[in-house]
């Protein structure tokens, strides 16, 4: 249990109260067209009712056809979260009247959905908590409406958009076994995660291709019983999720404190008053009159078909992460970072490639989160002009002592300008190739000791700070390219018969 | 000259336009006169299209001359208005729809139209196709060319009764409840209803879409199995359609049915059947045995549930499918100070009272907790309907229930309860015109074949029995129908238009 819920205050009866909280995620499926029809499902920032067609415009006598790489992505979700996927699952429909519902119905799944019963792993504080998921079923997008008003005259009109009509969806919905705001908060990131993961949706909440809606209850710490809940929609970011439970928590605490009783309803998050406001009651709740899709027939799942499905899936997070630390001995938290994101997981083990050994684990880890991460994200990791193979490269010629570590960094920045250029023919365009030739040393130190009598005698006179100008100054003359523990070595041999002359 | 290029067979004017004796231009005329002379009695056609007409005949006698033709090329039909067409407004029956252009053509429509065939007209239809008359057609009632001053039949009144007055050869209806084969049945022509999933509902407007089956109307069983093989199969973008081969129908006519098992349902003769109904189709049953068949009396207890049944399943599923006329996208809109006030005005206005008291209907059914009363139960009813079929085809085992295991090969009963009824007669009753479809609606439920085919007339009036088979058995049920057609003479009258109109 987290330690964050450990703070409800007695109420005025005595009561200590537990936070009773489950999310809806609903999620885009990183499909090329939409759920029944053929449109390009990529609608986003589209010129308004571009992306459509018959179909999804609900004209008359038209019919859905199901997208097999929807009800694919659907099937990886479940599978991912631990879900028994349904032999035989079905569409119905859900009846209400909105103009960015263009058949009055949207295609949804109802009581036989694609998955069941699953679980999700998420750590909050260091702690490690899961969270039952009690299904995933897929459905349709609805459209977009625009309000606006006449500059004219002032009257206000409303605009619909249907590119986003039948953009296929996913709900992932998930058992009451959060009991905080910030297990909220790390649940959903823990879903993003995953879905990202997986490749199934972009997650991008700010978009819109993945939303949230939180039921909230209050009730007695150890009773069993739940309270009645409260619905929150409108919450647009992760940080918008947990402000709007802390209010919704507080708020109803302090009903129940002063004596009162909640009521069912759906509250809509106000981020600009930083409250929940009151939406509809559960009576004014609609009846969506749901009932099978005749337009299409029940999905029968072959087993083989989701057998490979699952296969094909890429590891998850907490897999790899555990795997990254026993494999190559990363430590826990690089191999947590490094595992955050699949792309720099990715990244990470196409850089290692097949030379797999600890120390080299290490380093290419170092060189990621510390070197690349100063000049990429891990959403631009993918598209980095150093690329796995050239950082690979690079790599290889620091391990083998063919450049020294401040060479690296210099041919590092070149990669990065240079895109068709490997590491070792930036090396051998630039003359950087570590100096390893005795003579060539220690003609530059004696140069070096030459031109520093000053140094030297600081030097010898006790002052050790003084031998860096000595090391530094034999390094410029090498262009910073020697071998710097031959250059220490020859260096101490000079200084030694300068002590002795 | 105008008489004898109306009332061809497809095999006759396929003959005719193939050897260039006469042009698909010529045929076409020939029609549009007809359409002319007749439809200011008849009423079948909600748009006509005779310049679309023209140019497709142009185009079909190219295609001839090039030696292209397929068996629709050049070929007059006529399309229920409920089927959408990319070039003729398509409205349902409906004002909500009067203006609307759909960018898309029916599958069905687009396969004849790939062959070549003449589309003459969007044909009449009950509105929503919700109705067993015409004459809840928001625009005008259709008139039976037998007697004018009855209904045709509904909802497919105006395919049927073009096909039946010579203004098309052959035409296209849809059944929910009965819809082709009731008209058929009144008008003295020949009407399918397909295996459910046989023939594409992409592009037919929905009423009720567990139960919508495009239905060829024709004159003869031979037009029949031309028109079902022209517009059958799989197609893409209806889930719902079948992947099972399309085969030659035509070819399925053999005349040969001797040693089949014809079941005679005992319930369908309970049903209050006008007795000039009756004795026709036990006259025509007397001949199918007489063809070499057995018949063997079987009982189809759950008959009588099939109307009622049907009355909750279909509004429901109307309910659901009408929602989208609100007037925000398309169709008739009217525009009020809020949005709900605009959905209740658009719907209001453009509505007819029969759309209406079904969405009603349909939405009760479904609201939360009547749905397991309703919904449920007749989902269940509708699943012993079936059963009930299967058993009697031997396709499924004894369950002691009384219905048994009959192992018949088709199912043979009247169409309707009467003949055509006068126009105004049942307007006024609802019940009383849902009862007209009473013995069509089963086979609708069980999704399986029934063609309607003429079996005798009484009080001049036509009437018409139904052969029904197991699913996708339609050139069984087509076999008997053409070897009982070749014994008689029913399908080879006319209706007497031009008596009242001498000269014409």
């Amino acid at each position: 249990m987290s330690s964050s819920t450990k703070t409800a205050p007695t109420s005025v009866a005595g009561t200590e109260y537990e936070a009773v909280i489950g999310l809806e995620v609903h999620a885009q499926l990183l499909t090329r067209s939409k759920m029944f029809c053929g449109c390009s499902a990529e609608y986003f920032a589209a010129p308004p009712n571009t992306h459509v067609c018959p179909v999804c415009l609900g004209l008359p006598g038209v019919l859905p056809t199901i997208n097999r790489a929807a009800v694919e992505a659907a099937t990886m979700t479940g599978l991912a979260l631990g879900c028994a996927i349904a032999p035989v699952n079905k569409f119905d429909r859900k009846n209400y009247f909105y103009p960015d519902l263009p058949k009055g119905y949207q295609i949804s799944q109802y009581d036989l959905p694609l998955a069941l019963g699953g679980e999700i792993t998420f750590t909050l504080a260091g702690v490690e908590h899961r969270a039952g998921i009690t299904r995933v079923h897929m459905e349709e997008d609805t459209g977009k409406n625009m309000h606006a008003s006449d500059p004219a005259t002032g009257e206000g009109y409303s605009l619909v958009d249907l590119n986003r009509a039948g953009v296929p969806l996913m709900e992932i919905v998930g058992e009451p076994d959060l009991r905080s705001p910030q297990e909220a908060g790390a649940y959903l990131t823990a879903m993003r995660q995953i879905l990202r993961y997986i490749g199934v949706s972009t997650g991008n909440m700010e978009e819109g291709a993945f939303r949230c809606d939180a039921n909230v209850s209050l009730r007695p710490v150890g009773s069993a019983a739940f309270g009645a809940k409260v619905e929150i929609k409108n919450m647009n970011s992760f940080r918008a999720v947990e402000r709007a439970l802390a209010y919704e928590v507080e708020r109803q605490r302090a009903i129940l404190d002063a004596g009162g009783t909640i009521a069912q309803e759906t509250r809509g998050w106000n981020e600009d008053q930083g409250r929940t406001l009151a939406q509809r009651t559960k009576e004014e709740a609609n009846d969506y009159r749901y009932f099978p899709e005749p337009d299409l027939p029940p999905l029968t799942m072959d087993p083989a078909w989701v057998g490979a499905i699952g296969a094909r899936m890429a590891e998850l997070p907490a897999t790899r992460r555990a795997r990254f630390a026993s494999q190559y001995g990363l430590r826990e938290d690089d191999a947590r970072t490094l595992t955050e994101s699949r792309a720099v997981a990715d990244y990470f083990e196409a850089a290692l490639g097949d030379s797999a050994t600890t120390e080299r684990a290490r380093l290419t880890a170092n060189w990621i989160l510390a070197t690349l991460f100063a000049r990429v994200s891990a959403e631009t990791i993918g598209t980095s002009p150093l690329t796995p193979g050239r950082l690979r490269g690079l790599l290889d010629l620091l391990e083998g002592g063919k450049i020294n570590r401040t060479v690296a960094q210099q041919v590092f920045d070149e990669l990065f300008d240079s895109p068709d250029e490997d590491a070792a023919a930036i090396v051998a365009r630039k003359g950087l190739g570590l100096v390893g030739d005795d003579g060539a040393i220690r003609g530059a130190v004696g140069q070096a000791i030459a031109a520093n009598a000053q140094a030297v005698a600081d030097f010898l006179g006790g002052k050790t700070a003084a031998r860096g100008r000595l090391v530094g100054a034999t390094m410029k003359a090498l262009g910073g390219r020697a071998d710097a523990a031959l250059v220490n070595r020859i260096l101490d041999e000079e200084l030694a018969k300068g002590r002795r002359g | 000259m105008a008489e004898d290029l109306t009332y061809l067979s497809i095999d006759e004017a396929r003959g005719l336009l193939d050897r260039r004796e006469i042009s698909s231009v010529e045929l076409t005329e020939a029609h549009l006169r007809r359409i002319e002379a007749v439809e200011g009695r008849v009423k079948a056609f909600i748009t006509r299209t005779p310049e679309l007409a023209r140019e497709q005949a142009r185009l079909a006698d190219d295609r001839i001359k090039a030696g292209e033709a397929a068996t629709f090329t050049g070929i007059p039909v006529a399309l229920k208005d409920v089927l959408c067409t990319r070039d003729a407004p398509t409205t349902a029956g409906s004002q909500i729809l009067r203006d609307f252009l759909p960018p898309y053509d029916a599958t069905a429509v687009a396969r004849l139209r790939a062959q070549g065939a003449i589309f003459v007209g969007k044909a009449n239809t009950d509105e929503f196709a919700m109705g067993s008359s015409t004459e809840n057609s928001s625009f005008f009632t259709t008139h039976n060319p037998w007697d004018l001053e009855r209904v045709p039949g509904g909802s497919s009144g105006g395919s049927i009764a073009a096909v039946a007055a010579g203004e098309a050869i052959v035409g296209l209806g849809s059944e929910t409840g009965g819809s082709v084969r009731q008209p058929a049945g009144f008008c003295g022509i020949v009407g399918l209803k397909a295996t459910y999933g046989r023939i594409s509902r992409y592009g037919l407007i929905a009423f009720a879409s567990s139960l919508d089956q495009i239905g060829p109307a024709t004159r003869s069983v031979a037009d029949c199995a031309h028109l079902l093989g022209a517009v059958a199969g799989a197609d893409p973008r209806d889930s719902t359609s079948a992947p099972a081969e399309v085969p030659d129908y035509r070819a399925a006519l053999t005349g040969e049915i001797r040693g089949l098992r014809i079941g005679v349902p005992r319930e369908y003769f309970e049903m209050g059947l006008q007795p000039g109904v009756e004795s026709a189709t036990r006259e025509a049953l007397r001949v199918l045995e007489r063809l070499g068949a057995e018949l063997v009396e079987i009982s189809l207890p759950s008959s009588g549930l099939a109307l009622p049944v049907y009355y909750i399943i279909a509004p429901a599923e109307a309910s659901a499918n009408l929602a989208r006329y609100d007037g925000v996208k398309y169709g008739l809109a009217s525009e009020q100070d809020s949005l709900l006030a605009t959905y209740l005005e658009s719907r209001r206005a453009g509505f007819g009272p029969e759309v209406k008291r079904r969405i009603m209907l349909g939405t009760y059914a479904l609201s939360s907790g009547y749905y397991d009363a309703y919904y449920v139960k007749a989902q269940q009813v509708r699943t012993l309907i079936k059963d009930e079929f299967d058993r009697a085809f031997g396709l499924a085992a004894d369950n002691g229930a009384g219905a048994g295991t009959a192992g018949v090969d088709v199912i043979v009963a009247p169409t309707s309860p009467t003949t055509a009824f006068k126009i105004g007669e049942r307007s006024d009753d609802p019940l009383a015109m849902y009862l007209a479809d009473v013995l069509t609606i089963p086979a609708n439920l069980a999704g399986i074949p029934s063609v309607a085919i003429p079996c005798g007339f009484a009080d001049d009036l036509p009437v018409s029995l139904q052969i029904m088979g197991p699913a996708f058995a339609e050139e069984r049920i087509l076999r008997v129908a053409e070897a009982y057609e070749r014994q008689t003479t029913w399908t080879q009258r006319r209706p007497p238009l031009d008596v009242a109109s001498a000269g014409a």
